[in-house]
């Protein structure tokens, strides 16, 4: 890999001369695995490693799983009670994958805002952030479609609604929506190809993460000052780094454990603490819960999804200028795949050169209203759909649209950011003063 | 701009109100029963799910289903954990529909409870998981990990919730009820103080049955509940020596880096 220049791999005995004239995979580990790091990063930086442990734990747990499921509408529900109680160690099997799917975004959550926060999307690491919004993307289709499968009320009717809102797209909504269900309703020909794609999908989240990581491996790793490795020789590449192995692996670990140590009480003690009760019920068409309430990790979304209703001035706008076409249902959908678009773009909205909000006095302003607004969508997603929660969401989604279109353009030109450090190493150095001369050197 | 920030904050100021709404949402009364097996320790009462299977079998099961349970599962550890010949015994009380011989056989210890719809009644198989008794304060996650969901909780109260009134409604009877939600049943009240004689001579006032078959439903939802709570009790104390350990190996590993005695 180019990038940062680094030792190489040298091959040494007779067989790894051999292997590396036909196929450099030693070499390529070698230097994925040692590659110079930024030696300033913070704690926020271990997220990457607790997300690449969780696709893993799930692509697991979950071809485990995919051995003593049914999708059938007739059996899911049954099956999955099958594993709970025939299959050894199968209710460990099925709330870790359960659980797991709320790590996992509980931890892409706080890998994004880091990377919000420390302007970890900027030049030249634009592409870095864009494949990583597909993998959100892709994530999240596959956490839909795995909530489908053990057929409960909620997985019913949560399919019912999230499909439908392909249904909303005018003119050719409900062609597409019967395209995806493979019926004009949810029914068995949408589990089994919910089922299919929920095994699918993970790979190609896999797939996307190796580019993401091959990515950031050419960039180099951003890091809290936003300043970047001086690359000019191998030496001036030491002062500001050290090598991920062992220094940084060994803390992500660290940090993994602690996660872990919440996440298995949780798998423990209240493994359905994050799920609904509802869906301990079977899918029943003919009844319709009281309140469809999506996972958690959707409800930001899904609130925004239901903020921009009919009454709304944008909505009525919108609709009269398109003559109609463009209705509340549809502008609400548009508006719940914009603030997931805003976010992808944010590389060419943000107009400041400086990179880290460590050093912009306003952004940090606005960037910590802006995790409180996450916060609170969540919060009214999770609400019913009137007052005062239907207020509450058009203003938060308008923060949301406003920190990403109007705000960071507007900031990068009226903000007078601090004065940012030269180099990594002196910024380390502030926080971990050099011994003097004679101590070193005794060592 | 100061608009945008303003209703936030406003925004955030009603979130506080808006939390107690929530928690004032649920009008029914649903009694705080201790159970054996809540909190991280808990763990099921093996003579108060016997008792619990006595209710079941005497009463709910003329009306309701348990479809996804089999009769062996009474043998398993962790549960009312009936010996073999007890289990043999149990099963063969019951008539079960055999497709080969097209007639209804004694049940054996492989064959599940059979499912009952005749009256509409719901399975209970996973009734304990599929109701949500109450929320803790405000939804928070101490209260969840203490007392769980409140499913058995729930079960109890409504068995118990009886206030002695009925109505006439479309052809139906429906009977007053403090915890069920919306105040009215189609259930008519199943337990009677004294009903059901238990054989280790326990109180057996409908407070008490409704208790115990609700432990009982608890744990045909979960049976490996035990299981669970041991593995999550191993796991947490493994991950946490090996999270000191890892500490320990951190701060070493980086003391040179960061200059610092190691």
């Amino acid at each position: 890999m180019s990038g940062i220049p680094h030792d190489s791999y040298e091959p040494k005995s007779n067989f790894e001369k051999w292997l590396d004239v036909r196929l450099p995979i030693v070499g390529l580990i070698y230097g994925t695995i040692m590659i110079p790091t930024p030696k300033n990063l913070n704690w926020m930086w271990i997220w990457g490693i607790v997300l690449a442990f969780c696709l893993v734990l799930q692509i697991i747990t979950g071809i485990v799983l995919a051995m003593h499921y049914t999708p059938h509408v007739d059996m899911a529900f049954d099956s999955v009670e099958h594993i709970m109680r025939d299959v050894n160690g199968g209710w460990a099997l099925r709330y870790i994958h359960m659980n797991g799917a709320s790590l996992f975004f509980a931890a892409v959550y706080s890998h994004i805002f880091r990377g919000l926060y420390y302007g970890s999307y900027k030049a030249p690491r634009e592409i870095t952030w864009i494949i990583g919004m597909l993998i959100y993307l892709a994530m999240m289709a596959t956490a839909f479609m795995g909530y489908v499968l053990p057929w409960g009320q909620m997985s019913f009717w949560g399919a019912t609604v999230i499909t439908g809102l392909f249904g909303a797209i005018p003119g050719i909504g409900e062609a597409i929506q019967t395209w995806l269900l493979g019926g004009p309703a949810v029914d068995n020909a949408t589990l089994n190809r919910f089922f299919s794609l929920h095994y699918l999908l993970p790979f190609v989240i896999a797939t996307l993460v190796a580019v993401h990581i091959w990515a950031f491996h050419t960039t180099g790793n951003s890091n809290p000052t936003g300043v970047e490795v001086r690359r000019g020789s191998k030496e001036e590449v030491k002062k500001d780094t050290v090598p991920f192995w062992p220094y940084y692996v060994i803390k992500d670990l660290l940090a993994l454990v602690v996660i872990l140590v919440i996440f298995v009480a949780i798998v423990g003690f209240m493994p359905n603490f994050l799920g609904h009760p509802d869906n301990y019920i079977g899918a029943n068409p003919l009844s319709t819960p009281a309140h469809i309430v999506p996972e958690w990790y959707f409800l930001p979304f899904y609130a925004i999804l239901r903020a921009f209703t009919a009454d709304v001035m944008v909505v009525q706008i919108a609709s009269f200028v398109t003559g109609g076409i463009v209705d509340a249902k549809f502008f609400g959908v548009m508006a719940m795949f914009g603030a997931i678009a805003v976010m992808a773009v944010v590389p060419w909205l943000d107009t400041s050169s400086v990179r880290s909000g460590k050093y912009r006095p306003m952004f940090k302003y606005f960037f910590w209203i802006l995790v409180l607004d996450f916060f609170v969508l969540m919060w009214v997603g999770a609400m019913p759909a009137e007052p005062p929660y239907s207020t509450i969401s058009l203003y938060a989604s308008f923060y949301w649209f406003g920190y990403f279109l109007i705000i960071l353009p507007l900031l990068g030109v009226l903000e007078k950011p601090l004065p940012v450090p030269d180099t990594i190493e002196a910024d380390f150095d502030a926080h971990y003063p050099p011994k003097d001369a004679d101590a070193s050197a005794a060592k | 701009m100061k608009n945008i920030v303003l209703s936030t904050l406003v925004a955030l100021g009603l979130s506080m109100g808006g939390s107690a709404a929530l928690a004032s949402e649920a009008e029914s009364h649903i009694t705080d029963y201790e159970f054996s097996f809540e909190g991280p320790f808990g763990k099921f009462d093996q003579a108060q799910l016997q008792r619990g299977l006595q209710v079941y079998t005497e009463v709910c099961s003329a009306c309701h289903g348990l479809r996804l349970v089999a009769f062996r599962n009474l043998g398993d550890a962790g549960g009312p954990t009936y010996g073999e010949a007890e289990v043999k015994a149990y099963a063969a009380q019951w008539d079960i529909y055999n497709a080969e011989a097209d007639e209804d056989l004694p049940g054996k210890p492989a064959d599940k409870f059979p499912a009952n719809t005749s009256a509409g009644a719901p399975d209970l198989s996973v009734m304990a998981k599929a109701r949500a008794g109450f929320h803790g304060p405000y939804g928070l996650l101490f209260n969840q990990l203490t007392k769980g969901m409140g499913g058995p909780e729930y079960i109890a109260s409504v068995l118990a919730g009886y206030d002695g009134h009925e109505k006439e409604q479309a052809g139906t009877t429906l009977y007053g009820n403090t915890a069920f939600p919306g105040g009215n049943i189609s259930m008519a009240p199943p337990l009677e103080d004294g009903l059901v004689e238990f054989a280790d001579g326990s109180k057996n006032d409908v407070e008490n049955m409704a208790q115990d078959v609700a432990a009982f439903l608890m744990w045909t939802a979960e049976p490996k509940l035990m299981a669970r709570k041991q593995f999550g009790l191993v796991a947490f104390i493994f991950l946490g020596i090996l999270g000191v350990l890892l500490y320990l190996t951190n701060k070493k590993l980086w003391a040179p880096i960061k200059r610092k005695e190691a």
